[in-house]
C-alpha cells in the first residue's frame, strides 16, 4: 500500500495542519509516512500545499510526481494539481469555493466535492474547512481509520493548544460523515 | 589580602618580554599576573590571547590560555564563561582587536553583562602591523595610513570606549588607566582588581583601558612616550568611570 | 519506543541533546530555525547553556571558548551563515576543538534564496576558511539518520579532536518523518588539552600561531595525518552495484528522490545500482574504486550545478564514465525527471573511453 496525497489551498486554511495531522495518524497507525511542506519559491502567492506519503514500507521519495490523491480547498490549487493527479485518483474538493462545473478532466479521476467550508461553518467552526475537507479523504480513501486521526488530533494539539481539540474533532468527524455517506452513494442527501 | 614579597609573580613563567623597549604591554602583563596571584585565582584563569603584539600572551602567562580570531576575543571569553562559569575568564586586547575589527563582540558581551574581564590596550595605533591608524588614533596624529595625520573629515574621531562602556547597565566596573608614573602604576592595579571582583562577586562586566605607549610605532624614544601618554590624556581622560562594588 | 513525528531540524537538536550537547550558541536564519527554537526551550532545563548571539560570528566564537573547556558545544546555521563563520572554522581546526557545527544550506549564491540546496558541498568539504584544514562532515538522508549523526557527530569531534560539520538542507530539515529518539551513550575520550583552570599543573595552550623553523609545517602533517586517520570513519549506503551499467551517486537529502528513481528503475528491470556518501569528507573512495569498470557508467546527482561530482570523478580516477545531473537551487526535482534521465544514461552509447 502506497498513498500519496498533496493537499492545498489558501495560506490560512489550515493545509499544514491537516498534513501534518494525517501523516501523525499514519505513524500511530503503524504505518511509514512523509510529511513534505512546500517550502521557498512555491509558497508565493498566498497559495500553500504539503505532500503526504503513507506507506506500508519504506519511503523512497517524500517529493511526489504524480499523486495518488489530492486535498483541494480553492480554485488556483485546483488548476495546479489536478493535471498531477494519477490516472483514477481520488480528489476531494472543496466545492464551496470551487464550482464543480469548472473542473475539466473530471473523467480520469474519482472527484468528490464537499461543502468543507459549510460544513465547518455548521459545526461552529467556520475556518476548519480543510477539516471537514480531510474527513471525507479519510472515509473515503480509507487509508487510516478514522479513531487514528482523533488520537494523532490530541497528540499534536494537547496540551497546549487544547481549546482546539474539540472544534477540530467535530469538524472531522462530520467531514468523515459526508465522505462515509459519498461511498454509500448517498450524496444527494447532503 | 596577603601581599608576597615576592619581585618575580609566580604566575608569568620565566621568559624575557618580546616587547619593544619602553613598551607599556610588559607593565600591564605584570600588573595583571600580581593581580591573578594576589586573587589566589591562578587555578581557575582563562585567558585569550588576541591578535596584535600581545598575541603571545600564553609565552608569559602560567595559567589557561586560548587563542581568539582578530576582534573575536569577548565572544569566545563568552563561550568559555558560559560554559564553565567557575572559570575567572580575561581578555587581553588591542585597541584594533577589542574596538575596530572586534567592537561588535566587545560591546556585546559588555551589554550582556558577561562575568568576563576585558582588558584593552589602547596606545591608538596597530602595533605589530607597523603603526595604522586605529579607531583610537587622536585627531592629527600621524600613523603610517595617515600620513599627514588624522584628519577627522576623513576619518572622523577616536572611539571613546571606556566612555560607550559605562553607560552600559551590564558592565559593573570600567576605567581607564595608564602607567606612565608610578603612581598610575599602582592605581592601574587597583582598578584591574576590582575589574576581577565584578566578575568573582557575579556583578557583571569588568573594564579595564590601559592608555600605553608604544614608543616604536609613535617615533618616539620610551621617556617621550611616557609623556606623549600625558598629550593623550586630553582625548582619553583618566578615569574610574563606572565602579558598582 | 513511540516514535516522534518530527521535523529534520528538530531530529538534529535533539540528536545533539542526547549526545549530551550543553551549550548552543546561534544566530537566527531561515531555514534552520527550529534548531534554536528547541535548544532554546530545552537546553536550560537540563542545566544547559542557550545563547542567542549578536552575529553568526559571534556564535562561532562563543562556540570556540565554549569547547576550548572540553564542554560540548554546537552552533547551526544556514549558508549565508556558514560563509561568515568560515575565517572562525579554520581556527577551530587548528587549534583542534571538538565542535559541532550544523549547516542547513539554501540556495546561493548571495542571498540567493531559502528552498533546498547543497551548493554548498564545497565549502564543507574543501574548507571553507583558509590554510590546509578539513571539517569532517556527515550528510544524512532520513529523519532517523540525523539524529543519530549528530549524535555521532559530538563523539567523532571528541574522539579526533576535530570539528565536525552536519551538511543537510532545507528538504531534510523542513520534512516530518517519524524518529526514534533512542538513548545515546556518548562515549568519553581524555581531555588532556581541554582549558579548565590550571589546578595542580603548568598553564595548558591552545594556539595555532607558529613562527619558529619548521613548526608549521610539523603542525600541518600532523593534521593531514589525523585526516587521514580519519578515514577509517568513512560510511556509504549501496546497493544494486552487482552487475549494474549505471550507478547513480547523490547525497543528502536528495537521495530520497534519487533513490525513489532507482527502486523504480530496478523493479523494471533496469540494470541500476544506487550509492550514497554519507560522510563527505572524508569521501567514502573505497566504496567507488572497485565498482569503477569500464562498462560502469557513474550518473551524479545533485541538487547544485555539480560539485561532488568532482570527487566522484576523483574517486573512480577515469577508470569509468562519470555523467552529471545537476539540478541548480529552485524547485525540487521529480523522482520521475531522474528516472527518465536513468533510461536515457542507459541507452546512450559508452564513449571509447578506454578498453
Ligand atoms: S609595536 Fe608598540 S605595542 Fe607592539 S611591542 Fe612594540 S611598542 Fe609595544
Amino acid at each position: 500500500m502506497k498513498f500519496e496525497v498533496i493537499l492545498a489551498g489558501f495560506g490560512g486554511q489550515g493545509i499544514l495542519f491537516a498534513g501534518n495531522l494525517l501523516a501523525q495518524a499514519g505513524m500511530e497507525a503503524g504505518l511509514q509516512v512523509t510529511f513534505l511542506p512546500v517550502y521557498g519559491p512555491e509558497m508565493r502567492g498566498g497559495t500553500c500545499n504539503c505532500t503526504v506519503v503513507l506507506s506500508d514500507r519504506e519511503i523512497a521519495s517524500p517529493v511526489v510526481t504524480y499523486p495518488s490523491a489530492l486535498l483541494i480547498m480553492n480554485q488556483p490549487s485546483l488548476d495546479k494539481f489536478l493535471p498531477r493527479l494519477r490516472p483514477g485518483g481520488l480528489a476531494v474538493v472543496n466545492s464551496n469555493l470551487v464550482s464543480p462545473e469548472k473542473v475539466q478532466e473530471a473523467s480520469r479521476a474519482k472527484l468528490v466535492f464537499v461543502p468543507a467550508d459549510d460544513l465547518a461553518e455548521e459545526e461552529g467552526a467556520p475556518r476548519l474547512g480543510t477539516m471537514a475537507a480531510l474527513g471525507a479523504l479519510v472515509a473515503v480513501s480509507e487509508v487510516v481509520p478514522p479513531e487514528k486521526v482523533l488520537s494523532g488530533l490530541k497528540t499534536l494539539l494537547f496540551p497546549e493548544k487544547k481549546a482546539f481539540l474539540e472544534p477540530n474533532r467535530k469538524v472531522f468527524r462530520r467531514g468523515w460523515e459526508f465522505g462515509q455517506a459519498y461511498k454509500l452513494g448517498e450524496p444527494s442527501k447532503f | 589580602m596577603p601581599k608576597k614579597a615576592q619581585i618575580f609573580p609566580s604566575v608569568l613563567r620565566e621568559r624575557p618580554f618580546h616587547y619593544c623597549p619602553g613598551c607599556h604591554h610588559g607593565i600591564a602583563h605584570r600588573l595583571l599576573a600580581e593581580v591573578i596571584e594576589e586573587l589566589g585565582i591562578r587555578e581557575r584563569a582563562y585567558g585569550l590571547a588576541s591578535i596584535g603584539c600581545a598575541c603571545f600572551l600564553y609565552y608569559y602567562f602560567d595559567v589557561d590560555i586560548c587563542e581568539a580570531p582578530h576582534g573575536r576575543s569577548c565572544a569566545a571569553a563568552t563561550g568559555a564563561k558560559r560554559a564553565r562559569p567557575d572559570l575567572v575568564v580575561f581578555t587581553y586586547q588591542g585597541d584594533g582587536d577589542f574596538a575596530a575589527i572586534g567592537l561588535g563582540e566587545s560591546l556585546h558581551a559588555a551589554a550582556r553583562g558577561e562575568r568576563i574581564t576585558a582588558i584593552m590596550i589602547n596606545n591608538t595605533v596597530y602595533g605589530m602591523t607597523g603603526g595604522q591608524l586605529s579607531p583610537t588614533t587622536v585627531v592629527g596624529q600621524r600613523t603610517t595610513t595617515t600620513p599627514q595625520g588624522r584628519d577627522p573629515q576623513h576619518y572622523g574621531h577616536p572611539m571613546q570606549i571606556a566612555e560607550i562602556l559605562a553607560s552600559f547597565p551590564g558592565v559593573a566596573f570600567c576605567a581607564r588607566v595608564a602607567v606612565n608614573t608610578p603612581k598610575r602604576v599602582l592605581e592601574a592595579k587597583e582598578a584591574l582588581r576590582k575589574a576581577f571582583l565584578a566578575q568573582l562577586e557575579d556583578r557583571g562586566f569588568g573594564y579595564v583601558e590601559f592608555l600605553s605607549a608604544c614608543p616604536i610605532n609613535w617615533k618616539t624614544d620610551p621617556v617621550e612616550a611616557l609623556e606623549k601618554v600625558d598629550e593623550l590624556v586630553e582625548t582619553f581622560p583618566l578615569k574610574i568611570f563606572k565602579d558598582l562594588s | 519506543m513511540k516514535p516522534l513525528l518530527v521535523k529534520g531540524s528538530e531530529a538534529i537538536a535533539l540528536g545533539a541533546l542526547a549526545a549530551g550537547c550543553r551549550c548552543y550558541f546561534g544566530y537566527p536564519i531561515t531555514p534552520q530555525n527550529e534548531i534554536p527554537e528547541l535548544m532554546a526551550r530545552e537546553l536550560p532545563k537540563r542545566g544547559g547553556v542557550f545563547l542567542q548571539a549578536e552575529s553568526e560570528l559571534a556564535a562561532v566564537n562563543m562556540l570556540l571558548g565554549a569547547a576550548s573547556t572540553g564542554v560540548r558545544a554546537m552552533t547551526s546555521s544556514s549558508s549565508p551563515g556558514i560563509s561568515l563563520m568560515a575565517e572562525t572554522f579554520s581556527y577551530l581546526a587548528a587549534l583542534e576543538l571538538p565542535a559541532v557545527v550544523v549547516n542547513v544550506s539554501r540556495g546561493g549564491p548571495g542571498l540567493g534564496g531559502i528552498e533546498a540546496s547543497q551548493g554548498d558541498y564545497f565549502q564543507a568539504t574543501k574548507g571553507a576558511g583558509h590554510g590546509d584544514y578539513h571539517f569532517l562532515v556527515l550528510s544524512p538522508a532520513s529523519i532517523q539518520e540525523a539524529y543519530e549523526l549528530t549524535a555521532r557527530a559530538f563523539d567523532l569531534a571528541e574522539k579526533y579532536r576535530q570539528p565536525v560539520m552536519i551538511l543537510t538542507d532545507a528538504l531534510l530539515g523542513q520534512m516530518k518523518e517519524p524518529l526514534k529518539a533512542r538513548k545515546i551513550k556518548p562515549r568519553t575520550y581524555p581531555k588532556d588539552w581541554a582549558l579548565t583552570g590550571a589546578r595542580g599543573r603548568p598553564g595548558r595552550i591552545l594556539r595555532s600561531l607558529y613562527l619558529g623553523p619548521g613548526e608549521l609545517r610539523a603542525r600541518n602533517e600532523l593534521l593531514q595525518k589525523k585526516y587521514r586517520a580519519m578515514r577509517r570513519e568513512v560510511r556509504a549506503e549501496v546497493f544494486g552495484t552487482e552487475g549494474a551499467q549505471l550507478i547513480v551517486c547523490a547525497f543528502g537529502s536528495l537521495t530520497r528522490i534519487v533513490k525513489e528513481a532507482v527502486q523504480k528503475a530496478r523493479e523494471e528491470g533496469y540494470p541500476v545500482g544506487y550509492l550514497r556518501p554519507i560522510t563527505l569528507f572524508p569521501f567514502p573512495e573505497r566504496y567507488f574504486a572497485p565498482l569503477a569498470r569500464p562498462e560502469t557508467r557513474f550518473l551524479v546527482v545533485e541538487l547544485n550545478c555539480g560539485q561532488m561530482v568532482e570527487d566522484v570523478k576523483l574517486a573512480v580516477c577515469g577508470k569509468a564514465e562519470v555523467e552529471l545531473l545537476a539540478f541548480p537551487p529552485s524547485d525540487l526535482p521529480t523522482p520521475e525527471e531522474i528516472y527518465q534521465r536513468i533510461k536515457k544514461c542507459l541507452r546512450k552509447p559508452r564513449s571509447s573511453l578506454r578498453s
